[in-house]
């Protein structure tokens, strides 16, 4: 790897020791001789496997659970459901105040997603336990269902989360996230050029190698250790605490290893039904996705859509941006408040826009829970951008990189969102980029800088 | 169910256990004799996380019944450093930055042992095609087939 640093040698701090010089990492040499332990790498004497029985249903009232004829089957210990659940219904971000709770650990009276778990099976086999839960009884009056976000926005539409009362998520900015900058219709009055174009994307599973999972075992003392591959460790925990109303000092987590997350291993699922399991059996639990579980359970990258209107001058200016961004949430909030909030944020790109009017929706649908992965709420945002961005270079017939430098924020613009731009390196990354691909620019274009003085 | 006396060597070492008719040899590895090094990825045949080698073939160890492997040579990525020093594979893994959750990596130097006990010298080609039944989520291949490559390449020069 090149390093390049005569790239703002005289504002830069040199006691960088560590870049530039490769380091092995600290977890490979257990990695190479299989000796690194990942969660389900434990085993415990006596260990039970909690199996889910799961919604057939998009969207479905629960008319009643019966769990006797599960609960004979040979190996059976225990059979949970929604009722031993000391606080079932939570929210992940209710930690950092981000509400209302609108999530069920085990389905109560309703169903919302196919796929969504009803009641938990622990056996002292994975088979006993897979037997079982085929012979618990679930009768459903299915209701109808909403997948599509646009459909869902509409008046009389059927509600998804009742907790939500509508299906959007309600901001403390109103019905969407939104960003306000200059007069985006001024802006469009005075374009040469206005494009409008809508981008949409499909929701994307991250298939970790290592699928979800965590392995319990009481400590005694009413304390329990959680092996765990989430990617949020603390997050689960505090979580946990939550929903199983225990203090967080009886609760011993031990993560570390992740056989692949993406983000995928971050919401707070497999853990405290299992601690639970654990508490009411006084046995180690193992919970486990199946491969099939990862592909069809766990939370995939929202589907998104974007309306884009840009008004552009001949010269190359953006001088207006008008987004609407839709978040699909599937049935609960879990990240996605949080996802189409970074995609408001995002919108302007990293470009200087006189003018900016931002919208974005977190919609609840009756599909899968959507939720962190990789750059979620900028990723389509980003790729949306920059297709949009070469649509207008092309618009007015320009070089797309050309008008890139043109509208790149430089230090001192003042963004959007009413910061300042500082340390961009934008033009000097283009300008390396354009050396790189071998796509030259004009030398006006490379003679320029992020940097100026005394911004 | 009906347990079945099973008798093999895995890495050197005898094994006789009773398991339980139909056991894959992944879960009797994993849960049975303690070597976790193979890896559970879909239990279907598809990751190759749980590769390993049986009398000099690979093999799905989730898709191989346990007590099909009497009288078997087993090999698994945990048997191979010898005396602590870490096998051209390993090392070479490690050096090219080739695992990152190192999930598929045990599954990946066994497929990669098949292909150099065979072909000592392997095109770029034979290690994405020895390599094509495992599947990675986090590297991208690319360290990966690179690492195959300088292992084969140190090999080839210690047998010189
Ligand atoms: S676990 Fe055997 S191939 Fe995936
Ligand atoms: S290193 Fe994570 S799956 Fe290969």
């Amino acid at each position: 790897m090149e390093l390049r640093k005569d790239y703002f040698a005289d504002v830069r701090k040199d006691g960088l020791n560590e870049i530039g010089q490769p380091r092995p990492r600290l977890d490979s040499p257990g990695h190479v001789t299989g000796q690194t332990a990942y969660f389900a790498d434990r085993n415990f004497p006596g260990m039970l496997h909690l199996k889910m029985v799961r919604s057939p249903h998009h969207h479905a009232r629960i008319r009643s659970v019966d769990t006797s004829e599960a609960e004979k089957h040979p190996g059976v210990v225990r059979v949970l459901t929604a009722k031993d659940v000391p606080h079932n219904v939570y929210t992940i971000l209710i930690l950092i105040q981000i509400g209302p709770e609108d999530e069920t650990v085990l389905a109560d009276g309703k169903v919302r997603w196919k796929g969504e778990a009803v009641v938990a099976v622990l056996a002292e086999t994975e088979r006993a336990a897979q037997e079982a839960a085929a012979k618990v009884k679930v009768d459903y009056e299915v209701l109808p269902a909403v997948f599509d976000m646009e459909e869902a926005l509409k008046p009389g539409a059927p509600i998804v989360n009742e907790y939500h009362g509508r299906n959007y998520y309600l901001y403390d900015s109103g019905d969407c996230r939104k960003v306000r900058f200059g007069d985006v219709e001024a802006g469009f009055a005075e374009a040469d050029h206005i494009l409008e174009q809508t981008y949409q994307s499909s929701p994307i599973e991250h298939a970790p190698t290592e699928t979800t999972g965590c392995i319990v075992a009481p400590e005694g003392n009413d304390r329990f250790a959680c092996y765990t591959n989430t990617q949020a460790m603390f997050f689960t925990l505090d979580n946990a605490s939550i929903i199983l109303q225990m203090p967080g000092s009886k609760l011993h987590f031990v993560g570390g290893t992740v056989g692949g997350g993406f983000g995928g291993k971050v919401d707070v699922i497999v853990e405290p039904i299992a601690i639970l399991a654990a508490k009411l059996t006084g046995r180690p639990v193992s919970f486990i996705y199946s491969r099939e579980e990862e592909m069809q359970i766990s939370s995939p990258r929202a589907a998104e859509k974007v309306v884009i209107k840009d008004g552009v001058m001949k010269d190359g200016r953006i001088v207006a941006r008008k987004v609407t961004g839709y978040t699909d949430a599937g049935a609960y909030s879990r990240h996605s408040p949080y996802g189409a909030q970074k995609g408001a944020a995002h919108y302007p790109g990293p470009y200087t826009i006189p003018n900016v009017w931002i919208d974005t929706y977190c919609v609840y649908t009756n599909r899968t829970p959507s939720s962190a992965m990789r750059g979620f709420g900028v990723t389509i945002g980003d790729f949306a951008l920059e297709v949009q961005m070469d649509k207008l270079a092309r618009l007015i017939a320009m070089d797309p990189l050309e008008f890139r430098f043109i509208n790149a924020y430089r230090d001192g613009d003042m963004k959007a969102h009413r910061q300042l731009t500082e340390g961009a390196a934008l033009i000097e990354c283009m300008q390396e980029a354009s050396r790189a691909a071998n796509w030259p620019v004009a030398d006006k274009y490379m003679a320029m800088s992020s940097y100026r003085k005394g911004a | 169910m009906a347990k079945v006396p099973v008798q093999f060597t895995l890495n050197g070492s005898e094994k006789a256990e009773f398991i339980e008719s139909g056991t894959t040899l992944l879960h009797a590895l994993r849960d049975k004799i303690g070597d976790t090094s193979p890896k559970g990825g879909c239990h279907q045949g598809t990751c190759g996380a749980c590769s390993v080698i049986i009398d000099g073939e690979l093999r799905l160890s989730c898709l191989t019944l346990a007590e099909t492997c009497n009288g078997a040579d087993i090999t698994t990525t945990a048997g191979l450093a010898e005396g602590g020093v870490l096998h051209p594979l390993q090392r070479a893994f490690l050096d090219a930055f080739a695992t990152q959750c190192g999930f598929c990596t045990p599954g990946m130097i066994m497929a990669a042992k098949v292909l150099l006990d065979r072909t000592p010298n392997p095109s770029r080609e034979d290690v994405v095609e020895a390599l094509s039944g495992n599947i990675c989520r986090c590297t991208g291949y690319e360290p990966i087939i690179q690492a195959v490559l300088t292992a084969a390449r140190a090999n080839s020069q210690s047998a010189a």
